[in-house]
């Protein structure tokens, strides 16, 4: 019976592997999306600052805010064209909902970025903190590297306009 | 990159095996790549709230709100000076459907039960209303005010003229006015959206406190995560 199983599992790997040129995923980038941290503003802070020039997008969004999920193919699409871009999508979920709805979710929607879930209840201390010009209202963006940073409390509509406000924020 | 446990690993391979077919005919339907489809720079058409909060041209403390005429879930019209011997107002912008308006549904209905006898009804707003979206419609509203037998007006901002006024960016979002209709107050209800017993500061109740004894009100404007205002 195990050995069944086994080679069920090993052949179907095979196949997994074989389709890897056409699948989406890139080798390596098999993402953890099965391992989503929840975290407090404290620990989030570090992934909103880098001391490399590479390109980071940070998204702040929610399964319940329908234009952060309307924008959420344009992130997933820049993703998939930009390796070299860290991406990361801050849930603003609720953590009890992280296995039954939002793991369903992201997986039905292709996200294989990082995702966080931050729950940081007093969310008056932490706006101003990430950026004083934030409401509070999601979807919210920010885009920088080691150098600059921009922040958009807005939905991105389009790839083209995601890159425009990338290439105008990291070449400024 | 964290490094996922093997067994995710291949659970996940094998669940995106299982549902390649699924994924691709979603893919399909997906926006064309590579932004074909070009909107104007800044997404113009946008159906949220696009402007910063700099730009948003709402209330500041002590500028005086405008009344409104606007149709309350019992079909009359309601306008603020329809209260007589308000002392003040909580005017909040909230809606039916966001999480965050739903979470303080309860804590709303408890500010108006001890506040409107004190002359400090609440005073709610939809500032989603729309009849293209019918969990957002007036008579969606109607049903919630039922369910909830809310004690306050639940009024329909069926123009999106008197939100932008005020500048509420999102749901929930209070304006504490006083009797003038000078907003003394501009924020969110407390500190703890999805745990009432945890909450530590009241911000509202405080307000009013404040503004009883006639003191400062600290802090006067608060931030808070909430869904974002639709505008058209």
């Amino acid at each position: 019976m195990k050995k069944t199983v086994l080679t069920l599992l090993t052949s179907l790997l095979f196949l997994a592997f074989t389709k890897g040129h056409n699948s989406k995923a890139v080798p390596g980038e098999v993402n953890c999306i099965d391992d989503i941290p929840v975290y407090d503003f404290g620990a989030l802070e570090p992934l909103l600052y880098t001391d490399s020039e590479k390109t980071h997008i940070v998204n702040f969004w929610a399964m319940w805010c329908a234009p952060c999920v309307k924008e959420l193919p344009v992130f997933k699409e820049y993703a998939k064209n930009h390796p070299d871009v860290e991406m990361v999508f801050v849930s603003l979920d609720f953590p009890e909902d992280i296995e039954t709805k939002l793991k369903p979710f992201l997986k039905k929607k292709g996200i294989t970025s990082k995702v966080v879930l931050l729950d940081d209840p007093d969310s008056n201390s932490w706006i101003d903190k990430i950026n004083p010009n934030w409401s509070g209202a999601i979807p919210f963006t920010i885009i920088f590297n080691h150098k600059n940073r921009s922040f958009y409390e807005h939905t991105f509509e389009n790839i083209q306009e995601l890159q425009n406000e990338v290439t105008k924020t990291i070449n400024n | 990159m964290k490094k996922c446990n093997l067994t995710f690993i291949a659970i996940l391979i094998l669940s995106s095996v299982l549902t390649t077919a699924h994924i691709n005919a979603q893919d399909r339907k997906g926006p064309p790549p590579n932004g074909e489809r070009k909107g104007p720079p800044g997404g113009g058409h946008s159906p949220v709230q696009t402007k910063t909060l700099e730009e948003i041209e709402g209330y500041k403390i002590g500028d005086v709100a405008t009344d409104f005429e606007l149709k309350n879930v019992d079909g009359s019209t309601f306008s603020l000076s329809d209260i007589k011997d308000a002392k003040g107002y909580i005017v909040v912008f909230t809606c039916n459907e966001c999480p965050f308006a739903k979470m303080y549904e309860d804590r709303l209905i408890a500010l108006h039960n001890t506040y409107a006898p004190q002359g400090y009804p609440v005073v709610a707003i939809n500032p989603n209303v729309s009849e293209d979206n019918e969990k957002e419609s007036f008579a969606a509203m109607q049903k919630r005010a039922k369910e909830k037998d809310f004690p306050f007006v639940y009024l329909a901002d069926e123009e999106h003229n008197i939100f932008p006024k005020y500048g509420a960016v999102r749901t929930p979002h209070v304006f504490l006015l006083d009797q003038e209709k000078k907003v003394q107050y501009i924020g969110t209800i407390d500190d703890n959206a999805r745990s009432p017993e945890n909450v530590k500061v009241k911000y509202v109740e405080n307000a009013i406190a404040a503004l009883e004894n006639g003191k400062n009100i600290e802090p006067n404007f608060t931030k808070a995560i909430g869904c974002p205002v639709r505008a058209r």
